[in-house]
């Protein structure tokens, strides 16, 4: 039990980035299994992470409170920046999906008086703890195993395949798309709350194109072929770092040498190259 | 007052149409989203400050080693990512995707071997008479700028309207297709568009570390994202729209800046952006793609 506890002492900040990691990764797992490239997730992290930080600090709500208003605020915005959003696909999408992670970025450097502006927010208590993280991590994937194989996960892969015809077969392409973009957003904002409440300090610049981009690795990497593509994804994304520990500094770099490796040689993923029944689960194509 | 805002908007403006010209030229062309035009430009940066201060060039030799770097990092990209890719026939987001490993790949190296702090050129180096048109004080920096940003877009326009190489880049980006039966190597108009525009981001990169005398890893990000406004704002894949957007934008951000403050500088771009993707996606003078079944 002390070397439990030695290792807890050293890496409890991994194991439970690992833990709000493959929450990211399962956030955007969603979008992009039904062909959507977006990049907000960051943003959503970062209104979560606020949002809960906030009620923790200032209102002094309860935890669990404070999580679940963290994770439904995102959810709102992107119900209403939803519709107009997702009208646009492909390229169109990624571009405005990262310019709206832009704004709220600059909105919560700007917003000083709330926020701490650039100076972030300090002294979020410590409160989450393994279980939190563990019960959050597995509850979603349960949910989103059994999305997979139901009449929505269905959906969302004919909806990647080919949305047009998906429409023609007289299912609402466009409620289904909000659905993983609001379930999405929920989600990263889920991971915000989380991961603000252990790492004890947040500041804007965490939220922004890095952090998107991280996230956006995660699900390329593992794959958009199943939930456990994300799994893998956020697993090796937030290892990696750490078992090149030497470079510490230099972990954007490799994300990005990731990224490209995977798009040339892999670009279904991780997890395609272990599945038995290889079908061609595909990139979102743009039109 | 109006007139000096002016001058800056022009010379600001040239700036970001030189950017948004070679970014809309890949995705003309390539089909592609070059989400590492932003560290193309930054490394332009980098290469002409090295050339003044490592090397002791002038300012002039010094554009032309920025030039000579960005264009052989345009080269690898096609080489190593677009082609491959192309040859694969991978859906469009997948060299988008790759792009952005490479943005982050670069501005990682830079980091790491230039270290983020903000880098300047030798006071020397810059002229900073100014002269006096009218009431309107214009460095001769900026007039430089002006000059320089005009000049490059000149060349390329007559490039594209007059030579042969012109015609099959531009036929290129309506059909490929048509351009392989007329004889055209079209993996070499390919490479040189690539090219071609990584020239204009460099360029850029070195115009806009000369504007704001300022040159850090991160540079790319924020004008990334200004090109990806102009550009759609301009309607992406055309020229004039580049050319036009680039402008439109520096008046925007001068004239902000003048008038309400420049904590939302970066926001307009963000701003505008989303509105023209709500209103017209296709920008100006874009034309709207109809979804196949």
């Amino acid at each position: 039990m002390e070397w439990l506890e030695s290792f807890w002492a050293t890496y409890s900040t991994l194991v439970l980035s690992i833990g709000t990691n493959v929450l990211l990764a399962l956030s955007i797992y969603l979008t992009l299994a039904t062909g959507l490239l977006t990049v907000a997730n960051a943003a959503f992290m970062g209104i979560g992470a606020y949002t809960a930080g906030l009620l923790t600090t200032q209102l002094g709500l309860p935890f669990f409170i404070a999580l679940v208003l963290g994770s439904l605020l995102p959810a709102l915005v992107a119900l209403a920046i939803g519709r107009p959003t997702l009208r646009l696909s492909g390229v169109y999408l990624a571009m405005a999906t990262l310019a709206f992670g832009e704004v709220v970025r600059i909105f919560i450097l700007n917003a000083e008086g709330l926020t701490g502006g650039a100076l972030g927010l300090n002294g979020i208590p410590q409160l989450t703890q393994w279980f939190d993280v563990a019960l959050a991590v597995a509850l979603t994937l349960f949910v989103l195993l059994r999305l997979a194989r139901s009449r929505i996960g269905r959906t969302m892969e004919a909806i990647c395949q080919d949305e047009t015809a998906t429409e023609l077969m007289g299912l609402n392409v466009g409620a289904y798309k909000l659905l993983v973009f609001v379930l999405g957003a929920m989600l990263a904002g889920l991971a915000g709350g989380l991961n603000a409440h252990f790492t004890f300090f947040i500041s804007p610049d965490e939220y922004g194109f890095d952090r998107a981009v991280e996230i956006l690795a995660m699900g390329v990497l593992g794959g958009t072929g199943s939930p456990w593509g994300a799994v893998i994804g956020g697993l090796l994304i937030t290892l990696l770092p750490e078992l090149l520990r030497g470079l510490g500094h230099y972990r954007p770099l490799i994300n990005g040498v990731i990224l490209i490796l995977i798009i040339l040689y892999s670009p279904r993923g991780i997890w395609d190259l272990f599945r038995p029944d290889r079908e061609s689960r595909r990139l979102p194509a743009a039109h | 007052m109006l007139a000096q805002q002016i001058v800056n908007a022009i010379s600001l403006g040239g700036v970001y149409a030189l950017f948004a010209l070679g970014f809309t030229l890949i995705f003309g062309v390539l089909n592609v989203v070059n989400l590492a035009h932003g560290a193309v430009f930054m490394i332009g940066a980098y290469a002409s400050l090295k050339a003044v201060v490592v090397l002791q060039l002038p300012l002039p030799a010094a554009i032309l080693v920025a030039m000579l770097a960005t264009g052989a990092l345009g080269w690898l990209l096609d080489k190593f990512i677009f082609a491959p890719l192309r040859a694969r026939h991978a859906p469009h987001l997948a060299p988008m995707i790759a792009t952005i490993g490479v943005a982050i790949t670069l501005t990682s190296l830079i980091e790491g071997t230039f270290g983020s702090e903000n880098l300047r050129f030798p006071s020397e180096v810059l002229p900073a008479e100014a002269l006096s048109m009218g009431g309107v004080q214009i460095t001769w920096l900026e007039l430089e700028i002006i000059c320089l940003a005009f000049a490059l877009m000149a060349i390329l326009l007559w490039g594209l309207r007059k030579t042969g190489a012109g015609r099959a880049l531009r036929g290129l980006a309506e059909s490929p297709k048509a351009v392989a039966l007329m004889g055209v190597n079209v993996e070499s108009v390919f490479r040189v568009t690539s090219i071609l525009a990584a020239l204009l981001g460099g360029a850029a990169g070195m115009l806009i570390a000369l504007y704001a005398n300022a040159v850090f890893p991160r540079m790319g990000q924020p004008m990334l994202h200004k090109g990806i406004a102009v550009v759609i704002l301009g309607g992406m894949g055309d020229i004039r729209g580049a050319l036009l957007g680039g402008f439109f934008l520096g008046f925007a951000e001068v004239l902000s800046v003048a008038y309400v403050g420049s904590n939302m500088r970066d926001a307009i771009a963000f701003g505008l952006l989303f509105i023209v993707l709500l209103i017209r996606p296709q920008g100006l003078f874009g034309h709207v793609v109809q979804r196949r079944a």
